[in-house]
C-alpha cells in the first residue's frame, strides 16, 4: 500500500535465516511518525526477528532498510540508536545489580554523572507520566517497574522510533491501560511507535495501523479502523479459525487435592503465598489466574513437593475418602505414596526437560528408576518417545534429536506427552501454551480436556484470560499471594477476573 | 564480510576431520617451533619424538604406564565434570591417596603377610582420596561453595600434609624425603604381573570399562548427567541433588586415590610432594578434550603423553630444558580447544548488497 | 615477643605479587572472563622481565638506571599482554571453554618460565640452578629515602620499592575506575549481562579483550615484582610456586573489590610467611603444617562467603560464559 507521507522506516525484502529455518522471507514494512503501528502475528511468525534486525540485534541475510528514504546499514544496537531506533525487548535487557539510573545511562558517551542522569530521568517521567526511582536497584523492582526503566532508557537516548515487543504480556490490565496512555502521549509527541503483539483487542484499542506477518511472510498492512478482528485473524493464521475452546461438563467431580491455609515464604523472606485454600476436583479443570509472579509458580511447586512451605496443608484425597498429606514430602516420596501426579512446569527446558538430551532420554527422566539393578532400562522410554511423536504429531528429525533443537510447540508436546503417559490422577500445568502457535495451543487444550474426561484433576495456570474463561470450570484468582476469589468459569467475565487480579475480592476496581 | 553462525548439527565424520586437522596442524606447528629452537631438520625432530615413546621396548612400556596413570586420573575427574562440578583437586586427591598408601607401608610391621598390607593400603588410599573430595563436595552441596577454588586449595593442603610426613619420616636423616620404603622386605609392593608395568595398565583398563558403563548405562550415571544439565530438572523428577553431588565427588576422589595407590604401590614405592606432577590439571584437559567419553580419553591421554615424552626426548638430545614438553603439550591443547569453534559454529563469507534492488 | 617490625615489611612484600595478581584478575573477571591462566601469566611476566634484564646486564657495558628498569618492565608487559591476547583469542573470539583454556594457559606459562629460566641457567653455566640479576635488582628494590632514618615507622611504611607502591596505586585506581567511571560501568555490565551491554551499544568483544589484556599486564607485573624485588633478582625454576592460584582465590576473598585487595593481600602475605616467624624449635615437620595457613584460610573464607549469600557480593553474573549475540 502506497502512502503520500514519507515513512520513518522502510524495510524491503528482508530475509533472515537461522540454519535451515527461515524466520523472515522477503518482508516489507513501513513505519510512520505520529502513528502507533501494531505488528501482529502468531508466535513464531517472525515479528520479533524482524524488529531485532531494525534494532541491530540481528543482521539481515538479504534486503534493505531505509530511514527517511535514505538506505542505512544497521550492524549493531549502537547503529540503531544513532538512527533514533530504540527497542524494548520482551526479556528485559537490564543489569540486575545496577540501579535504574546506571542502567539508563549504560552505553552512552560522556562523563558519568549519575546525579545529572537522575534529574533528567525525573524530567522524562514527569513529561509522560511514569514512576521510576533512579536510585533503585533493578533486582528490587517489579516487572512493570523494569519495563518502565526500559522505556525511559530508550527515551533518554532521544529515540523517536520505539519498538515494544509484547509489552503487555507481563502487565495487569490496569498497568496495561497506563502503558497505553503513555504510548498515546508519545504518538501525539510525534514519535513512531511499533508494538509487537498477538492480542487482537490491543490492536483495536491502541493502534492506528496494523501490519500482519504469517510464518515469516508479510501478508499486508492497513488502517486499524478499516479492518476487523475476523479479517486480521484470517490474515494472521491463513484460514478462518473458530476461536471456541471445548469445555465438556465435569462428570461426577470429587475432591482430589485439598489445599488449606497454605503459606509459602521465599528464601529472601518475601511472602509468596498467604493463607491459600481451595479444592481441586477430579474431572475438572481448575484455572489459576493472576498477574505473573503472584505465587502461581510457588503454588504448583508446593503441590508437586518442590517448594518449602511455612504452614498449612496440602492433602491428596482418594475416592474412598482416605487422605494423604503431601507437605514435607519430595516428588519421590509423593510418588511412593501411590499418588500419580504429573507436572508440566513453566520452564520447559530448564525444569521439565533436559535440552541437551534426546527425546528418548527425556522420557527416561520419569522412568529411569524402574526395574531392579543398577542399570537403566532404555527400551521402554524409546518406545514411549516413538508413541508421543506419533500420537501428538511432534515434528522432529528423529528420536535421537536433542529437544532444545525442536520448536517451542514441539518441545511442549514432548513434555505434555511424557507427563500424561504415566496416567496421572492430578495434572498440574503452568502456562502450558505460552509461546505456542494456535494449532499447537489447541492440541494442548484437547489433551487437557481428554485428561479431564478421564477423571483427572487438572490445575491449569494461565495468563491469557480469554483462554482461562473458555477452558476452566472454576477459576482461583490470586492476588499478591492471596486468594482473591474463586469463580465459576462459565458465569464470570474478563472484567470481574481482571479486577480480582489487582484487588482482593475485586471490589472498587 | 564474514558471518559467524551457530551450527544446527554436524556429522560425526566432519567433526572428526576438524579435530584431526587441528592435531595435525598442532604437530606441524610444534615441529616448526622445535626446529627453530634446536636447529634440527624435521625428520630428526619427528624421529626423536617417536623414539621418545616407541624407541625401545622399555620406553614403550613406560609410555603405556604413563598413559595409564594419566588416563586413570582423567577418568576420575570425568563424572564430576559431567555433573558440571569443576573438580580441580585431582592433584590433591591423588596425593592423599598416595600418602595413605605410603603411611600403611611405613607404619605396618614388615612381618605382616603382604596381602594384608596391600589390602589395607588399597582400602585406605581409596578412602583417603574419597574423603579429600568429599570435603569440598559437602560444602558445595550444602552452601553451594565454589568448588573450583575449594578443590584447588585442597591440593595445596594435601601437598603440605605430604611435606609434613616427608619431614617426619625422612630417610635418610636430613634429606626431607622418605626414600624408597621397605626396600628390602618389599612389604606393600604390588606384585608384578608379567612385567612391572602390566598391573597398572590392567587396573586402568578395568577402571576405563567400569567408567564407560557407569556413565552411560547405570542409574547413577544418568542421575549425575541430569544434575549436570539442570539441577532444577533433577529436583523436579525427585533426584536428591545433594546426595548425587556428594556421591559423585566421592567416586571421583576414590579413583584419584586409586591412582595414588598405583603410583606408590606399583611404581615409585615412595611418596613426595611432586608425585602427581601436575597430572591432576592435565587430566582436566584430557577429559574435556575427549568430551567426557572414557573411550576417547584413552586416545587423548595417549596423545598428550606421546607429545610430552617426545618433547622430553628432544630436550634431552639437544640439551634443552624438560619444560619443553609442557610447552608443546599446551600448544597442542590450544589447537584442539580452538578447533571446537569450527565444530560449533560455521563461518560464511558473503558480499554485501548482492541482491538486486526491486522497484518500490 | 612476636617481632612485628620485621614481620610486617616481609608480609607486605609477600603480599604485593598477590595484590597485582588479584587486581588484574578482578578486572578480567569484571568483563566476564574467568582467567585461570593468571598463575601462568604471572610466571611469564616474571621470566620476561628476567630475560630482558639478563640481556641488558650481559650486553650493556655501562648500566643506566632508567634502562635497567625500562627494559625488563617493557618485556614483562609485552609478555603478559601476549598471554592475555592468547586467552582472549581462544575464549572470546573462538568461544572456547574458559576453565580449560585457563588451565592450559597456566601449563603453558609455567612451562615457558621454566624453559627459558632453565635455558638461561644453562647459558651462564652456574653452579646453582638460578639466574642472578643483582645489579638490576638493586635498582628495582630501591626504597624511599627516609626508610632507614625513621625507625620502626620507616621500616613498616617506607621500606618498599616503587613497584610496591605502584601496586597499591593500581588497586586504588582500579577501584575508582570500576565504580565511578563510565568505562568502568560499561565494563561491569559486560560481565553481568553481555546481552544487555550489547543491546546498549557496548562492544562486548572489545571490552572483554581490553579488560583481560590490561588485567594480564597487571598480573604480569606481580611476577616481575616477585623476581626483581622480593627474590632480589634471583630466578629459580618453580620458585614462584602457587602464588598465582592464591591471587585467583583472593579475588573471591575480596568480593571483587580491588580496594579490599590491598588489605587482604598483605594478610595473605603474612600467612604465607607465618611459619618463619613462629618458633618451632627442632620440630621442622610442624613448619609444613603452618604453611597450610593461607590455603586453609582461603577455604574458610570461601565457605563463609557462600554461607552468607548477599546480592552485592556475588561474582559477575556472566562469569565464565562466552557470549554469542545470535544465540537462540
Amino acid at each position: 500500500m502506497v502512502e503520500e507521507r514519507t515513512p520513518a522506516v522502510k524495510m524491503r525484502d528482508i530475509t533472515k535465516r537461522f540454519g535451515s529455518v527461515t524466520a523472515n522471507d522477503k518482508c516489507w514494512l513501513d513505519i510512520y511518525r505520529g502513528e502507533i503501528l501494531a505488528l501482529l502475528g502468531e508466535n513464531g511468525s517472525g515479528k520479533t526477528t524482524l524488529m531485532n534486525m531494525l534494532s541491530g540485534i540481528y543482521f539481515p541475510d538479504e534486503g534493505h532498510i531505509y530511514i527517511d528514504d535514505k538506505e542505512v546499514v544497521i550492524r549493531s544496537p549502537k547503529d540503531a540508536f544513532d538512527h533514533g531506533i530504540g527497542m524494548i525487548h520482551q526479556h528485559f535487557k537490564l543489569v540486575d545489580v545496577f540501579t535504574a539510573a546506571e542502567n539508563i545511562v549504560l552505553g552512552l558517551p560522556g562523563k558519568l554523572d549519575l546525579k545529572a542522569v537522575s534529574r533528567k530521568v525525573r524530567d522524562i517521567c514527569e513529561r509522560y507520566g511514569f514512576e521510576v526511582d533512579p536510585e533503585q536497584k533493578v533486582y528490587d523492582m517489579s516487572v512493570s517497574q523494569k519495563q518502565t526503566v526500559e522505556i525511559v532508557k530508550v527515551l533518554y537516548r532521544g529515540a523517536d522510533i520505539l519498538i515494544l515487543d509484547e509489552p503487555t504480556a507481563v502487565l495487569t490490565p490496569q498497568e496495561t491501560d497506563k502503558l497505553f496512555a503513555v504510548l498515546r502521549n508519545m504518538r501525539n509527541d510525534g514519535k513512531a511507535v511499533v508494538i509487537i503483539t498477538h492480542k487482537m483487542h490491543e490492536v483495536e484499542d491502541l493502534s492506528d495501523r496494523v501490519a500482519i506477518l504469517r510464518k515469516g511472510h508479510f501478508t499486508g498492512d492497513m488502517r486499524t479502523k478499516d479492518t476487523n478482528t475476523q479479517e486480521m485473524t484470517n490474515m494472521m493464521v491463513g484460514h478462518p479459525v473458530v476461536l471456541n475452546i471445548d469445555r465438556p461438563t465435569p462428570v461426577d467431580p470429587k475432591p482430589r487435592i485439598e489445599v488449606s491455609h497454605l503459606t509459602v515464604v521465599s528464601e529472601d523472606g518475601v511472602t509468596k503465598l498467604d493463607d491459600v485454600s481451595f479444592t481441586a476436583n477430579s474431572g475438572e479443570v481448575l484455572g489459576i489466574a493472576g498477574i505473573s509472579g503472584c505465587g502461581q509458580k510457588e503454588l504448583l511447586e508446593a503441590i508437586a513437593g518442590l517448594q518449602k512451605t511455612r504452614g498449612g496443608s496440602i492433602a491428596y484425597l482418594e475416592d474412598d475418602g482416605s487422605r494423604e498429606e503431601l507437605i514435607g514430602k519430595d516428588p519421590l516420596e509423593i510418588a511412593g505414596l501411590g499418588v500419580s501426579l504429573s507436572f508440566v512446569p513453566e520452564d520447559r527446558l530448564g525444569m521439565g526437560l533436559v535440552g541437551n538430551m534426546d527425546l528418548s532420554e527425556n522420557m527416561l527422566l520419569r522412568s529411569f528408576r524402574s526395574g531392579k539393578g543398577i542399570f537403566t532400562d532404555r527400551k521402554a522410554p524409546h518406545k514411549l518417545a516413538e508413541e508421543v511423536v506419533r500420537d501428538l504429531e511432534v515434528v522432529t528429525p528423529s528420536i535421537e534429536t536433542p529437544v532444545r533443537r525442536l520448536s517451542g510447540g514441539n518441545v511442549q508436546k514432548v513434555l505434555v506427552g511424557r507427563e500424561i503417559a504415566s496416567a496421572p490422577t492430578v495434572l498440574l500445568t503452568a502456562y502450558a501454551v505460552r509461546g505456542l502457535d494456535i494449532n499447537s495451543s489447541y492440541t494442548i487444550y484437547d489433551l487437557i480436556n481428554e485428561q479431564k474426561k478421564k477423571g483427572v484433576a487438572v490445575i491449569y495456570v494461565g495468563e491469557d484470560l480469554d483462554v482461562l474463561l473458555e477452558l476452566a470450570d472454576r477459576i482461583v484468582v490470586l492476588c499478591g499471594g492471596k486468594v482473591s476469589g474463586i469463580v465459576d468459569g462459565r458465569k464470570t467475565d474478563k472484567r470481574q477476573v481482571g479486577a480480582m487480579m489487582t484487588k482482593l475480592g475485586g471490589v472498587d476496581a | 564480510m564474514i558471518r559467524i553462525s551457530k551450527r544446527g548439527s554436524i556429522s560425526r565424520g566432519k567433526a572428526l576431520l576438524i579435530r584431526a586437522s587441528a592435531i595435525v596442524l598442532a604437530i606441524l606447528f610444534c615441529a616448526l617451533l622445535t626446529m627453530i629452537t634446536t636447529g634440527k631438520n624435521p625428520v630428526d625432530v619427528f624421529s626423536s619424538v617417536i623414539a621418545g615413546s616407541f624407541g625401545t621396548k622399555r620406553k614403550f612400556w613406560l609410555f603405556l604406564q604413563n598413559t595409564a596413570i594419566l588416563l586413570c586420573i582423567s577418568l576420575a575427574v570425568t563424572p564430576a565434570f559431567k555433573m558440571r562440578c569443576w573438580n580441580l583437586g585431582a592433584e590433591g586427591q591423588v596425593l592423599t591417596g598416595a600418602m595413605a598408601a605410603a603411611a600403611c607401608m611405613v607404619l605396618m610391621p614388615e612381618t605382616l603377610p603382604n596381602w594384608v598390607v596391600l589390602l589395607t593400603m588399597t582400602v585406605s588410599s581409596i578412602a583417603a582420596g574419597a574423603l579429600w573430595a568429599a570435603i569440598p563436595a559437602y560444602f558445595k552441596a550444602k552452601f553451594n561453595t565454589n568448588e573450583t577454588l575449594f578443590t584447588l586449595m585442597m591440593n595445596y593442603v594435601a601437598t603440605q600434609v605430604v611435606a609434613f610426613f616427608c619431614v617426619k619420616w625422612e630417610n635418610p636423616k636430613g634429606s626431607c624425603k622418605i626414600g624408597v620404603i621397605n626396600q628390602k622386605s618389599h612389604s606393600g609392593w604390588m606384585p608384578e604381573v608379567g612385567n612391572k608395568y602390566l598391573l597398572v595398565i590392567l587396573a586402568v583398563v578395568l577402571v576405563t570399562v567400569f567408567m564407560y558403563f557407569y556413565l552411560n548405562y547405570t542409574k547413577h550415571g544418568y542421575e549425575l548427567s541430569v544434575v549436570g544439565e539442570s539441577e532444577r530438572t533433577a529436583r523436579y523428577i525427585g533426584i536428591k541433588v545433594n546426595r548425587v553431588i556428594l556421591r559423585t565427588m566421592c567416586l571421583s576422589g576414590a579413583i584419584c586415590g586409586l591412582a595414588g595407590l598405583l603410583l606408590v604401590g606399583c611404581i615409585n614405592h615412595t611418596v613426595s610432594t611432586s608425585l602427581a606432577g601436575g597430572q591432576g590439571f592435565t587430566a582436566v584437559m584430557v577429559s574435556w578434550l575427549a568430551k567426557f567419553n572414557p573411550l576417547v580419553m584413552v586416545f587423548t591421554s595417549g596423545l598428550l603423553i606421546f607429545m610430552s615424552t617426545g618433547a622430553g626426548e628432544i630436550a634431552t638430545n639437544c640439551g634443552l630444558n624438560r619444560a619443553f614438553g609442557d610447552l608443546l603439550s599446551s600448544v597442542l591443547i590450544f589447537f584442539i580447544i580452538g578447533s571446537e569453534f569450527f565444530i560449533n559454529y560455521q563461518i560464511s563469507f558473503h558480499k554485501k548488497n548482492r541482491e538486486v534492488r526491486k522497484d518500490v | 615477643m612476636f617481632d612485628f617490625v620485621s614481620f610486617i615489611p616481609r608480609a607486605v612484600m609477600q603480599g604485593i605479587p598477590l595484590m597485582y595478581g588479584c587486581v588484574g584478575e578482578t578486572i578480567t573477571e569484571k568483563s566476564g572472563n574467568l582467567n585461570l591462566g593468571t598463575a601462568g601469566i604471572m610466571y611469564v611476566g616474571g621470566i620476561c622481565g628476567v630475560i630482558g634484564s639478563f640481556l641488558y646486564e650481559s650486553y650493556a657495558a655501562e648500566m643506566n638506571d632508567f634502562l635497567t628498569v625500562l627494559i625488563p618492565l617493557s618485556c614483562c608487559i609485552a609478555g603478559s599482554l601476549l598471554m592475555g591476547l592468547l586467552y582472549c583469542f581462544l575464549t572470546v573470539t573462538l568461544r572456547a571453554n574458559q576453565n580449560v583454556t585457563g588451565l592450559a594457559l597456566t601449563t603453558f606459562g609455567v612451562g615457558l618460565g621454566n624453559f627459558f629460566g632453565g635455558s638461561i641457567i644453562k647459558l651462564v653455566d652456574s653452579d646453582i640452578p638460578t639466574v642472578i640479576l643483582t645489579r638490576s635488582s638493586r635498582v628495582f628494590a630501591r626504597t624511599l629515602p627516609w626508610a632507614e632514618t625513621t625507625g620502626w615507622f620507616g621500616k613498616i611504611f617506607l621500606s618498599y620499592s616503587a613497584l610496591a607502591y605502584f601496586a597499591i596505586l593500581v588497586a586504588v585506581l582500579a577501584s575508582w575506575f570500576l565504580n565511578h567511571t563510565r568505562l568502568g560501568l560499561q565494563l561491569r555490565s559486560t560481565g553481568e549481562s553481555p546481552a544487555t551491554a550489547d543491546a546498549a551499544g557496548i562492544n562486548v568483544v572489545k571490552y572483554k579483550y581490553v579488560a583481560t589484556c590490561v588485567g594480564s599486564v597487571i598480573s604480569g607485573l606481580g611476577g616481575l615484582y616477585y623476581v626483581m624485588d622480593y627474590a632480589c633478582g634471583v630466578w629459580s625454576n618453580n620458585a614462584f610456586g602457587d602464588r598465582g592460584w592464591l591471587a585467583v582465590a583472593l579475588v573471591i576473598f575480596t568480593i571483587w573489590r580491588p580496594s579490599v585487595s590491598i588489605f587482604s593481600s598483605i594478610v595473605f602475605g603474612g600467612l604465607y610467611i607465618l611459619n618463619v616467624y613462629i618458633p618451632t624449635g627442632t620440630n621442622l615437620a610442624i613448619k609444613e603444617i603452618y604453611k597450610m595457613a593461607p590455603y586453609v584460610v582461603t577455604i574458610v573464607v570461601l565457605v563463609i562467603t557462600s554461607m552468607r549469600n548477599k546480592r552485592e557480593n556475588q561474582p559477575p553474573a556472566a562469569l565464565g560464559l562466552s557470549y554469542f549475540r545470535e544465540e537462540r
